[in-house]
């Protein structure tokens, strides 16, 4: 995975100076919560399904090496063939096979953050590959060379003003302006179905493996993971050894809870399940179907104390509600995964020395574990990756010698008190007349964007402590 | 035994609680601190300052220094375990005594941090559901127009959010004019308002001009953390809005100037 997760805070300085982005991240923020907030709203027994589907989850994940194998016993059955990959090297080169047995040249392929994690597109590519994103956003960004801002909706950074540009240059559309945001999807829609008909190999992603039946199960808007599945002559399903679920009733029951967190909706416009290759006497379907299975960390994780982050099920919710994600957007993570969801996973699948920043970018406010329909207590895993960021010492030594020794001071109490008596004193006196202070040495960051209210003369332990010596007296 | 009960004054025992300061209120708004004991008294409860306190903890925890914190959070529990009450007037400082001491500490000193806990309430929550303070005016009906900041941690940790209403309005008369997006975090985060200042500033200014569209004269809170960053964020920008803790609107207590303002 490319990633730029070490420059975070130059990342998202950038992201904040460009005023139109932030703006419409703000919208689409707005947006995205009410829209969430209505259908949850509108659902009643949220939370029950949130609880037996978190239940569910733990089990699969308790059980992960009995469904996998129950998973692929039943997949190859079906006609299927089935490949683990334990890195993302691993994961490119198997898939890169497959097309190189069948000679294809073409890759129609559905919206998949795995393969955005392995970086399957470039490798492709390098390889002499023609591949095509055939969902919408991850078109455009395509197209835009840019990579997902959003595990959801990978081009939500992307005006409609923005998009007709890059049809402008993209596209030879001769007299054609595609004003209405309308003509922007019919036009990809045109360009798109070439690509359907042209391509040999169709790659998708998976929501869930169903381990019961050896089936996978997927959800889109627009269809075309229905279309890279079944006009290409083999189709390979990449997804990661995490996805499975015992049962294809799990699957639902967790296709409930995604659609309604992710977009509003009570449930996508497609979902579908894909068996395996065309069987006799069936008129269409692919010839070849292909599993390939990441693992890229994944059982590490799951021995860990972070395993309930494999619970996700990749809704986006904690994104569209983290206000620093939708403060600087996706890009300033620098990773396939953003947002307090990516904050957690990168520096698991990478490594913490390239991506501790990412943990802190959180202001514990609690709301992403609010929303997220796993129930998964993310402020405490993120704090948890800020304690191994400590120990590894990778954290500024201003802060971490700072916070000790102020808390060593905080435990020492007539140390403490007479300390911060005299200092908040003299605060007082240079500051009583403004009320504050626009510089303060030690405080830099936070003079940087607000002034530093000025205290009131004296400690309340001082004040209290004179007035019970005064009650004595008496 | 039974007549001596009977010719003992009808009202119950005075509720006997002990005070969390918090760090930010003894620091910076002794007023908020000295507001909280008398409401507390007017609500009937007998109420105790434990001279030894300091902090809760927050600022090496959040950082995710454990080690630094479980020995405060064990010296926070031995001084208030004997209290039949502690309240704190701070949503984020009664969550991490309520909800991270005992998920930080092990074995014994978890059971103490448990049985902490469910004896320790956030100020506005201990006021209106447990000792139950009478309906009364503290001042006059206010036409003061006052918005109000739900802190992150005092509603989704604690569940604060009717209970600073209905006090505002039974004992000062005033109805809050709710601010849009009230339940987004105005960027304080402890540390992180430091560590990442320019997102943090966003966040604040947004929280700001939120408040600012709402018209109010005063904006209420119950976090300090929270307050002192909106104040600073105000006063950087020349803005007049008065930014209060929710102790001293409730007390009465308005003779002492609001946070950043200089006297």
């Amino acid at each position: 995975m490319e990633q730029h997760s070490d420059t975070f805070l130059d990342n998202a300085s950038e992201a904040l100076k460009n005023s139109g982005q932030a703006e419409r991240r703000d919208r689409i923020a707005l947006f995205a919560s009410q829209i969430r907030t209505a259908a949850i709203d509108s659902f009643e027994g949220f939370d029950d399904l949130r609880h037996h589907v978190k239940k569910i989850r733990q089990h699969s994940l308790d059980n992960l090496d009995y469904y996998l194998s129950q998973f692929e016993k039943e997949a190859v059955h079906n006609g299927n063939q089935v490949h683990f990959a334990r890195d993302s090297e691993e994961f490119n080169s198997l898939v890169l096979d497959i097309c190189q047995q069948h000679d294809a040249r073409r890759i129609a392929k559905g919206k998949s953050i795995v393969t955005e994690e392995t970086g399957l597109n470039s490798f492709l590519q390098s390889a002499g590959l023609n591949v095509i994103e055939t969902d919408l956003g991850e078109y455009i960004i395509q197209q835009a060379g840019e990579t997902p801002s959003h595990i959801v909706s990978p081009a939500l950074h992307k005006s409609a003003n923005e998009i007709r540009e890059l049809f402008q240059q993209k596209h030879d559309l001769g007299h054609r302006e595609l004003q209405k945001t309308s003509d922007l999807v019919a036009e990809a829609r045109n360009v798109l179905r070439e690509h359907f008909l042209q391509a040999e190999v169709g790659v998708i992603g998976a929501n869930a493996l169903i381990a019961e039946n050896g089936y996978s199960m997927l959800v889109t808007n627009e269809g075309n993971g229905d279309l890279c599945a079944n006009l290409p002559k083999v189709l390979i399903i990449c997804t990661t050894i995490d996805r499975v679920l015992p049962r294809a009733e799990d699957a639902t029951a967790m296709s409930r809870l995604l659609a309604r967190s992710a977009t509003g909706q009570p449930h996508s416009c497609y979902t579908s399940f894909y068996s395996g290759p065309r069987r006799e006497g069936e008129i269409d379907g692919p010839l070849e179907t292909h599993f390939v299975l990441l693992d890229n960390e994944r059982s590490n994780i799951l021995s860990s104390d972070y395993r309930e982050i494999l619970e996700c099920i990749r809704c986006g919710a904690c994104l569209n509600h983290c206000p620093i994600y939708t403060s600087v957007g996706g890009h300033a993570y620098g990773s396939a995964y953003s947002g307090p969801i990516g904050s957690v996973l990168t520096p698991l699948l990478t490594s913490l020395e390239q991506s501790h920043l990412l943990p802190n970018a959180c202001t514990s406010c609690g709301r992403c574990a609010e929303v997220c329909p796993a129930n998964i207590p993310l402020p405490d895993l993120l704090r948890d990756l800020r304690h191994e960021e400590g120990i590894k010492k990778l954290s500024a030594p201003r802060w971490r010698y700072g916070l000790k020794l102020h808390s060593w001071l905080a435990r020492h109490p007539s140390i403490y008190q007479t300390l911060t008596a005299t200092s908040i004193r003299i605060l007082h006196r240079l500051g009583r007349k403004r009320g504050g202070f626009s510089r303060l040495p030690f405080a830099s960051g936070w003079t940087s964007q607000r002034d530093f209210p000025a205290p009131q003369e004296n400690t309340f332990m001082q004040l209290y402590k004179a007035k019970m010596k005064q009650n004595n007296e008496r | 035994m039974n007549e001596q009960h009977h010719d003992q004054s009808p009202t119950p025992q005075r509720m006997r609680v002990s005070l969390f300061v918090t760090c930010l209120a003894d620091l910076f708004r002794p007023s908020v601190a000295f507001a909280s004991i008398k409401l507390l008294e007017q609500a009937g409860c007998e109420v105790t300052v434990p001279l030894q306190q300091t902090c809760c903890g927050q600022p090496a925890y959040n950082s995710g220094d454990y080690e630094a914190t479980a020995p405060l959070a064990q010296q926070v529990i031995a001084l208030f375990e004997t209290a039949d009450y502690v309240v704190v007037p701070s949503g984020s400082c009664a969550g991490m005594i309520c909800h991270h001491y005992p998920k930080l500490l092990q074995g014994e000193w978890r059971d103490r941090a448990l049985k902490l806990a469910a004896k320790t309430f956030e100020l506005t929550v201990f006021l209106k559901d447990i000792a139950r303070i009478e309906p009364q005016l503290n001042n006059p009906p206010s036409t003061l127009s006052v918005t109000y900041h739900d802190s992150c941690a005092g509603l989704r940790e604690m569940s604060i959010k009717e209970q600073p209403r209905q006090l505002l309005r039974e004992l000062c008369g005033i109805e809050i004019n709710e601010l849009e997006q009230s339940e987004v975090c105005c960027g304080f985060g402890g540390t992180f308002c430091a560590k990442m200042p320019e997102i943090s500033g966003k966040m604040v200014n947004d929280k700001l001009d939120h408040a600012l569209a709402t018209g109010a004269k005063i904006l209420a809170g119950g976090d300090l953390g929270c307050l002192l960053n909106i104040a600073g964020r105000a006063q950087r920008q020349g803005q007049e809005i008065e930014v209060r803790h929710i102790a001293e609107l409730l007390s009465g207590d308005m003779d002492t100037s609001p946070i950043g303002e200089g006297r």
